[in-house]
């Protein structure tokens, strides 16, 4: 009998579907939820996925394990960005309804009230191949009307550069699953995880957010893949850490 | 061109304040940490710093060397933010020039080609257009005609690098799975670019642990060479020694607070590089003790 699935393995599933379609391209996860998922969309049902060891190795799936297939040293990867030969699911401090991402800082630049990350690779990764966003804790302190510093660059901004390789996919939280499938782009609900209600996951978003009247519940994850998760990717149960 | 063989103490004495350094290896890897040391026992200052940023920056800024800082990021890769870089930047002791990861490859690419910049899609549409104000765009020649960010060259007074090993020439190996971009800062320098390196050996030795596509920087590339064995920790130097992680995590704790930043500092880096190894050595016997 299979244990009923945590919210941290559905939200791995739903960071996998980011990946559904995408073929051979390099999946690049920040963070543990996303790094699990772009393995298990690597197991299961995107076996072409290209997906790194955390330095320069790209691992193939072996039985249990892996092995490994191709080396991609940093030089590599900022070309692999620019062919557009990948798809990033990032994180966000920040992340507005046009998907601008900040990573950077909070406050203002010159000298702001909590240094964070910096803009590392957003910039160049929103401008020319696929991004999509883990947020692990749906509030209204990232999900703003305004960033305090475009790191990732959002669908307005991208149009006003224009920006011919841009293109967001989905946004993934702990309460629901968003895309930009509206007439401007602007960010839709897809589905709500199950448990949680619609009017949740409005109330925790600082701007409004296009909600379509039918709004389906985030698939709940296959036995292959809870099985896969709980006994291959991750038998230690780090997943439920990174959901405070 | 041969290059001399030096002492770390030797190649920061071959520095002057003011200059803009390149320094190798990515965050927390294979960062050339031994002549970062000698640096902090230096009276140089006001220094310019061009950096996949770690750990040499976040010491060289807590020691008050560094009047600017030119990055994509300052991280300890396991420990996402560099203590001491961050709290800089808060209280606004640094400048910065904060570009893209990918900006900042061009840049060091564009220099080494002896170009005045290079084109590329990354920062279009970003804020870091904002806060760089002195960036600007290229509009291709040819008929799709579009609008690039022109990346400036990132030129460099000098730079410092760690290989695995090098030969007394000048000639250095990376054993690791990363190149990280190490050529193309020797390559972007206008002079004193110095390699420090775990183990010199003979030159008809070099490929005795790796291929030849494994000798990253040939002689044209450097000025000087130093044997600093242990000298990128407490990086990672991988496959001589991974990242030091224990180390790292009592360094990001130290610099919480400074009471414990002096301990740290007067255990550590008011010492010489000796002084440094068996002070690091004795760290790892009473952590082995503690876990018996």
């Amino acid at each position: 009998m299979t244990a009923e699935p945590t919210l941290a393995e559905i939200c791995v599933v739903a960071c996998a579907e980011a990946w559904r379609g995408d073929g051979a391209v390099l999946a690049s996860p920040a963070g543990l939820i996303p790094a699990l998922a772009a393995r298990l969309a690597q197991r299961t049902f995107e076996p072409g996925l290209l997906v790194t060891d955390g330095e320069a190795g790209l691992l193939a799936p072996a039985g249990d394990g892996s092995v490994t297939e191709g080396w991609l040293p940093y030089r590599q990867v900022f070309t692999s960005v620019a062919s557009g030969r990948r798809h990033m699911m990032m994180g966000a401090a920040q992340l507005d309804r046009y998907g601008n991402q900040n990573i950077s800082c909070i406050g203002a630049w010159a000298r702001p009230k909590a240094q964070l990350l910096g803009v590392r690779g957003a910039p160049g990764n929103t401008v020319n191949h696929p991004v999509s966003y883990w947020v692990p804790r749906h509030s209204r302190r990232v999900f703003v009307p305004r960033v305090d510093l475009v790191s990732g660059v959002g669908y307005d901004r991208a149009a006003a550069a224009g920006a011919r390789y841009h293109g967001l996919r989905i946004v993934v939280s702990n309460l629901a699953v968003l895309d930009f499938g509206t007439p401007d782009h602007a960010m839709r609900l897809r589905s709500v995880h199950p448990g949680v209600a619609v009017d949740d996951v409005v109330a925790a978003t600082g701007f409004e957010l296009a909600v379509p009247a039918q709004v389906p519940v985030t698939r709940l994850p296959t036995a292959q893949e809870l099985a896969l998760l709980r006994t291959v990717l991750d038998p230690d149960g780090l997943r439920d850490r990174e959901l405070g | 061109m041969t290059a001399e063989v030096l002492t770390p103490d030797q190649v920061a004495a071959s520095l002057d304040s003011g200059m803009t350094i390149g320094i190798g290896g990515w965050g927390s890897r294979r960062k050339p940490m031994a002549l970062v040391r000698a640096i902090l026992r230096s009276p140089l200052t006001d220094l310019t710093l061009v950096s996949y940023g770690g750990p040499d920056v976040g010491l060289l800024v807590a020691a008050a060397k560094v009047r600017k800082v030119i990055c994509g990021f300052v991280s300890l890769d396991s420990i996402p933010l560099e203590p001491h870089f961050r709290q800089a930047r808060q209280a606004g002791s640094i400048e910065l020039t904060e570009l893209d990861e990918g900006m900042f490859h061009w840049g060091l690419l564009a220099a080494a080609h002896r170009l005045p910049f290079l084109p590329m899609r990354a920062g279009l549409g970003s804020d870091v257009l904002a806060i760089n104000p002195e960036l600007r765009t290229v509009r291709s020649p040819y008929r799709d005609a579009e609008e690039f960010v022109a990346v400036p060259a990132l030129r460099l007074d000098a730079a410092l690098i760690h290989m695995n090993r090098a030969d007394a020439r000048g000639n250095g190996q990376y054993l690791g799975p990363d190149p990280y971009f190490d050529d193309l800062f020797c390559l972007a320098a206008a002079g004193r670019r110095f390699m420090s390196c775990e183990r010199i050996v003979p030159t008809d030795q070099l490929l005795a642990e790796g291929p030849p596509q494994s000798l990253l920087i040939n002689r044209s590339m450097t000025d000087a060479v130093v044997q600093a064995p242990h000298g990128a920790h407490f990086t990672s130097c991988a496959p001589d020694y991974d990242r030091d992680e224990a180390f790292q995590a009592q360094y990001a704790s130290a610099a919480a607070d400074p009471e414990s930043w002096a301990q740290f500092r007067g255990r550590y880096l008011d010492v010489d590089e000796a002084g440094y190894q068996r002070a690091v050595a004795q760290f790892g016997r009473d952590l082995a003790a503690a876990s018996r």
